[in-house]
């Protein structure tokens, strides 16, 4: 059976279009509005991507940190992060979404307690910063065991050899870090250098799934628009930090921004 | 099961295939951007370690730049005042900069121009390591950057002036606590978008596992000193010596034992326990703190239910850290080395102590060794032997004391 992520990339494909796959944290700006927002963003965006907050991350940029900082005052936990998405897709079923976040959440929560709620949420993949392969190894096989997908990271660093052995473990998505950057960085690499590192990484394994994140924002999408799939993250993070500094209403002032990248791709 | 130290393979190099001590503690738990700069940077190491010209010139630098041997003395006075334990004290505060993070900053600067870098970055808390990666920076002709946390550059005024005049350019971190812990992240953070260009020095045996491994190496030196300079002494590692270091992240101890760890000798660890009036604290060691991932590593670190990192206090900028290098972890469990914790209260009133009676004035850091020496000493036997490592000298504390003591002496 085709995973749901799968799918949504099969849907784009018949478009020819990339998948857009949105980043915000659970909690943020409060674990209601939170809800809204998926709900408000899954009108536009094929996959959504969900971070669960972390502390003290190490690879996060200051319009994530700021999210973060935002949904852990508001006491965000794990379960509540489970609760946004069981909600979610009680309404949106078919929407794949995405867990990303720090592994000591996940080794505190316990590997399989923390699966569990994941399959019981409707979790459809996850993304860990953290663990790199081939320490994500036994963790990934566990997922596969589960059908919730991992996602490997590949970047401008990563050898060729190495891309190979990640590509060969990897599951229906990978994830290339378009530049040498935390999240949220401006673009600092032209957009078709980063295409010329994509399409080798594709040569690779034509059929796998390859999303493009960091530094993507309405400026930047439409360059690069013959990826299977981007990622726009920190400028939705700012959009509701600035919507809450101008007092507006930061799930509106989303779907705007997300229909306005969407019109940017099709 | 319990852990067990391999005979005859250095501490650092005591991790598995997964660069993980005892199966448990350290790894790699990074970006994958960082995959590639940290396996560079291992292998360059790898190679230099074993390799005589290098081993050479850093002899060469410890001897001409830090100043080796730092001295060994008896402290007559204390040992006299307590009655009890002969103690000793390693002035490693005498090494060029005032304590012993110029051991790592040394080599780091060695290594990146080995790499063929232009630009050095480093975190600090008490910013001696930061004072020393600059200094170094500038006698290797290498641009420097220190992140800072924005509570401890208020508190730790002189080594932040010396930084400057070094040229060095302070980042003031201002998320989370604003102390060591947000400093490392936001310099590794620094690190992911430009470690191309950049080489990053990690200021104590934390993070990922070659900058523990980096760490240890370069701050073996105290211990290469001290073993000879124990032999000059008494002839031989004396019955139940005791050696006693405070531990932030776990570098000063780490030097200080590494020679001792295949001997008899006693090796004591003293974390920060925070004001005594306090629920907070920078001892996760002595607070029986479950294993956590942070910076990089899996290591014993406060932390809540979910897994976010805790808040610490210590008076000592320098302790003031929720994680332990994975190190100390091994040598707790594996039952080589001991731990304990003293307060605020206790570092000051130690600190006093040792000002007035003898020619050295440690700074807050190692007087957390020293309380728990002057805790120990008059219940053993004059025959036995406390040597305390005083890795830093109070100036830089100087603010904090007159403050929380009316008047400062050194
Ligand atoms: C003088 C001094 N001692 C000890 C420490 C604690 O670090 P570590 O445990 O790595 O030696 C510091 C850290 O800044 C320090 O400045």
């Amino acid at each position: 059976m085709k995973s749901k992520i799968t799918l949504a990339f099969d849907i784009c494909k018949k478009e020819k279009r990339p998948a857009l796959i949105t980043y915000t944290v659970a909690g943020d700006n409060t674990k209601n509005n939170s809800l809204k927002i998926l709900n408000e963003l899954s009108k536009h965006a094929d996959i959504l991507e969900l971070g669960f907050a972390h502390n003290t991350p190490i690879a996060d940029g200051g319009q994530i940190q700021g999210s973060s900082h935002r949904a852990l005052k508001n006491g965000i936990k794990l379960k509540d992060v489970f609760q946004i998405v069981k909600k979610f897709k009680k309404i949106n079923p078919h929407k794949p979404i995405i867990l990303m976040g720090y592994f000591n959440l996940i080794f505190q929560n316990g590997e399989n307690n923390f699966l569990k709620s994941c399959k019981s949420s409707g979790v459809d993949g996850l993304i860990i910063v953290d663990l790199p392969y081939p320490e994500n190894k036994k963790f990934a096989n566990k997922c596969k065991r589960k059908s919730i997908n991992f996602i490997q990271l590949l970047s401008p660093t990563t050898s060729k050899d190495r891309m190979k052995k990640i590509i060969k473990d990897s599951h229906d998505m990978i994830y290339y870090i378009s530049m040498l950057s935390t999240t949220g960085g401006k673009l600092k690499v032209s957009p078709k250098k980063i295409l010329h590192n994509y399409n080798a990484i594709k040569r690779i394994n034509p059929k796998k799934n390859l999303v493009i994140g960091f530094g993507i924002t309405d400026k930047t999408i439409s360059s690069l628009k013959s990826a299977n799939g981007l990622v726009v993250g920190s400028m939705l993070c700012k959009t509701i930090t600035e919507s809450l500094k101008m007092r507006q209403n930061p799930v509106t002032k989303l779907g705007k921004v997300v229909y306005n990248l969407k019109s940017k791709i099709i | 099961m319990s852990l067990k130290i391999k005979r005859n393979i250095p501490l650092i190099d005591q991790h598995d295939k997964n660069f993980m001590y005892g199966g448990k503690f350290g790894g790699n738990f990074i970006p994958e951007t960082l995959k590639k700069p940290i396996d560079d940077l291992t292998k360059l190491f790898t190679k230099l370690r074993k390799d005589k010209k290098f081993l050479n010139e850093r002899d060469y630098h410890f001897k001409n730049y830090v100043g080796a041997p730092t001295p060994f003395i008896k402290l007559e006075n204390l040992t006299d005042h307590l009655g009890g334990a002969q103690i000793y004290a390693k002035v490693v505060s005498e090494a060029n900069g005032g304590a012993h993070k110029i051991y790592n900053a040394t080599v780091h600067c060695l290594i990146a121009k080995k790499a063929g870098k232009k630009y050095i970055v480093g975190d600090t808390g008490a910013g001696y390591a930061g004072k020393m990666l600059s200094m170094a920076a500038k006698k290797f002709d290498l641009k420097c950057k220190i992140f800072m946390g924005a509570k401890d550059i208020k508190r730790q005024r002189p080594n932040v002036e010396a930084m400057k005049k070094n040229g060095a350019k302070i980042v003031p971190v201002t998320t989370g606590s604003q102390t060591l812990v947000d400093a490392v992240s936001e310099c590794m953070r620094y690190w992911v978008s430009n470690c191309d260009t950049t080489h990053m020095c990690v200021g104590s045996t934390v993070g990922p596992n070659i900058f523990i491994k980096i760490c240890a190496w370069s701050t073996a030196q105290i211990s290469r000193e001290l073993i000879k300079q124990v032999y000059e002494e008494f002839g031989r590692v004396p019955n139940k010596l005791k050696l006693i270091n405070c531990v932030g992240g776990g570098s000063s101890a780490a030097g200080f034992w590494n020679e001792f760890i295949n001997t008899k000798a006693q090796l004591i660890g003293v974390e920060a326990g925070g004001p005594n009036n306090s629920t907070l604290h920078a001892a996760p060691l002595t607070n029986g703190s479950k294993i956590g991932i942070l910076h990089g590593a899996a290591q014993y670190v406060i932390q809540d239910k979910e897994g976010q990192i805790g808040s610490t206090e210590s008076i000592s900028a320098g302790l003031d850290y929720p994680g332990i290098s994975p190190l100390h972890c091994f040598l707790k469990d594996t039952k080589r080395a001991r731990y304990t914790s003293a307060s605020d209260e206790e570092a000051l009133e130690a600190y006093q102590l040792v000002s007035k009676l003898e020619n050295i004035s440690p700074s807050l850091e190692p007087s957390h060794a020293f309380a728990e020496a002057i805790k120990l000493a008059p219940k053993l036997n004059s025959s036995e032997v406390i040597v305390v490592n005083s890795c830093g000298d109070s100036l830089k504390d100087k603010d904090i004391i007159k403050q929380k003591l009316g008047s400062y002496i050194r």
